[in-house]
């Protein structure tokens, strides 16, 4: 206990800043996730057999594979494919991540529209409404009740799964633990901290998605 | 009725997988009519009413709509939609827009007829049907009847040349029926053309001119109702009938 608020004192700021680099990587690749997601449902949503067939692919490799493997492929992979960009290894991590998360965030959206009553979309298309403006004013908005709590527990596990990038020494919360690991000698402390850290996070993050549950539930 | 034919239909026939729903069916439907069609569960009323305004796709035969054939290719259906309205079992309103909101959404959007415009008419309408003090509740706090009435509303604001039924009261309480049937009966009488796919015997026999008996996937016998009730000539006619009656 003494250790860890000695700890605390010297290197809090490094554990900011790992926390700091967790919620960016989190974020980032939720919200870049969303949209790549988004399109990919959308292909696998499409009448066209071929763009369903990628899509299947995409999703059954990404689902398939570890992702720490997926970060090693990526962080070997990207500079190698892109060398003009001088990519840093942050960079490459969070593009793996993106990738990563969209397969997941794809399946979560297709979910959320498939399980719209197809009632909805006959109605509306029986008022001669267009294909786009059925997606954009009837489904969606009706979908965005599934999808929203689902999205928000991704970005929990989207939160845990950034630990992996202290694999590549990029900072982040986990990578904290290990500066001050071999700063002090002292493991579990660290360790106690980081993990605390994690679990408020995480926490007050659910709390809130309950929240925002019960609110859209009031909606209907 | 007029000697105009909105709806023809041309040897329709319709498969799911291997099983046969709709067996080569051509009919016609007359502007005023009020065309009723009932028949036993299976028999292909709902598909046939589907097939209409093409929710469910032919798999073979033609369907014209004023005299355009809405199966033809190049044919912009949303277009022919919007003069064939239509009411569902299950009502399937908006449940995320409001009450006005559901009536003037497509009227907005895919008539471009101004907002203002669409709500004065709307208010109009759900007056008609004594829904004017919901205009903005949501659907979820209505009643079964009153979504019903609500969708029928919904379809009207469009100005629709026929309005399809398809089962509108087989989902409702027994004390909301009559509220659905009363709207409908008035809708028939002010010469609008409907097609009305039903269980209510009472219905077809007092208010439609004509009266459609599918079973099988064909229309096994047509007539007036007089005809149809009074004097069914199909054996098949004579036991739907009797097991209904």
């Amino acid at each position: 206990m003494a250790d860890i608020i000695k700890i605390l004192e010297k290197y809090g700021m490094v554990f900011l800043q790992g926390l700091g680099g967790t919620l960016w990587i989190s974020l980032i690749t939720v919200i870049f996730g969303t949209f790549l997601g988004t399109l990919i449902a959308l292909m696998k949503l499409s009448r066209i057999k071929f763009l369903q067939w990628i899509v299947d692919i995409y999703v059954e490799i990404i689902r398939g594979t570890p992702v720490l493997l997926q970060l090693y492929f990526f962080w070997i992979g990207l500079p190698r494919l892109l060398p003009m960009f001088e990519l840093s290894d942050t960079e490459c991590v969070v593009v793996a991540l993106i990738f990563n998360a969209s397969a997941y965030i794809a399946e979560v959206i297709r979910a959320g529209i498939q399980a719209v009553d197809p009632g909805q979309t006959e109605a509306s298309k029986s008022l001669g409404m267009s294909d786009s403006h059925t997606m954009t004013r009837i489904i969606l908005p009706q979908a965005i009740k599934n999808i929203l709590p689902a999205l928000c527990n991704e970005f929990i596990s989207m939160i845990k799964q950034t630990s992996l990038a202290s694999v590549f020494f990029v900072n982040e919360l986990t990578t904290s633990f290990k500066i001050v690991q071999s700063a002090t000698f002292l493991a579990i402390p660290p360790l106690i901290i980081s993990g605390l850290i994690y679990l408020i996070l995480n926490w007050s993050l659910s709390r809130l998605i309950g929240l925002l549950e019960r609110r859209l539930h009031n909606n209907d | 009725m007029t000697d105009r034919v909105l709806i023809r239909v041309e040897h329709l026939v319709k498969h799911f997988g291997k099983l046969k729903v709709l067996n080569d069916i051509s009919e016609e439907i007359h502007e005023g009519e009020v065309v009723s069609i009932i028949g036993p569960s299976g028999g292909g009323k709902s598909t046939f009413l589907r097939c209409l305004n093409l929710l469910e796709k032919p798999t073979s035969g033609k369907v014209f709509f004023d005299d355009v054939e809405i199966t033809g290719k190049h044919v912009d259906i949303d277009k022919h939609r919007q003069k064939m309205g239509m009411v569902f079992q299950h009502f399937n309103v908006f449940p995320h827009l409001s009450v006005i909101d559901n009536i003037t959404l497509a009227p907005v959007l895919e008539k471009k007829i101004p907002k203002d415009t669409a709500e004065t008419k709307a208010m109009e309408l759900l007056r008609q049907v004594g829904l004017q003090d919901k205009a903005n509740e949501f659907p979820g706090k209505l009643s079964g009847g009153q979504k019903q009435r609500l969708a029928i509303v919904r379809a009207l604001a469009m100005e629709p040349e026929v309005i399809l039924f398809d089962e509108p009261t087989s989902a409702l309480d027994p004390e909301m029926v009559k509220d659905v049937l009363d709207v409908m009966k008035s809708l028939a009488s002010s010469g609008m053309t409907t097609v009305v796919v039903t269980h209510e015997m009472g219905f077809a026999r007092e208010v439609s001119n004509r009266v459609l008996f599918m079973d099988g996937g064909v229309i096994a016998e047509k007539g007036t109702p007089e005809e149809i009730f009074g004097n069914p000539k199909n054996p098949r006619t004579v036991e739907f009938l009797s097991k209904v009656l």
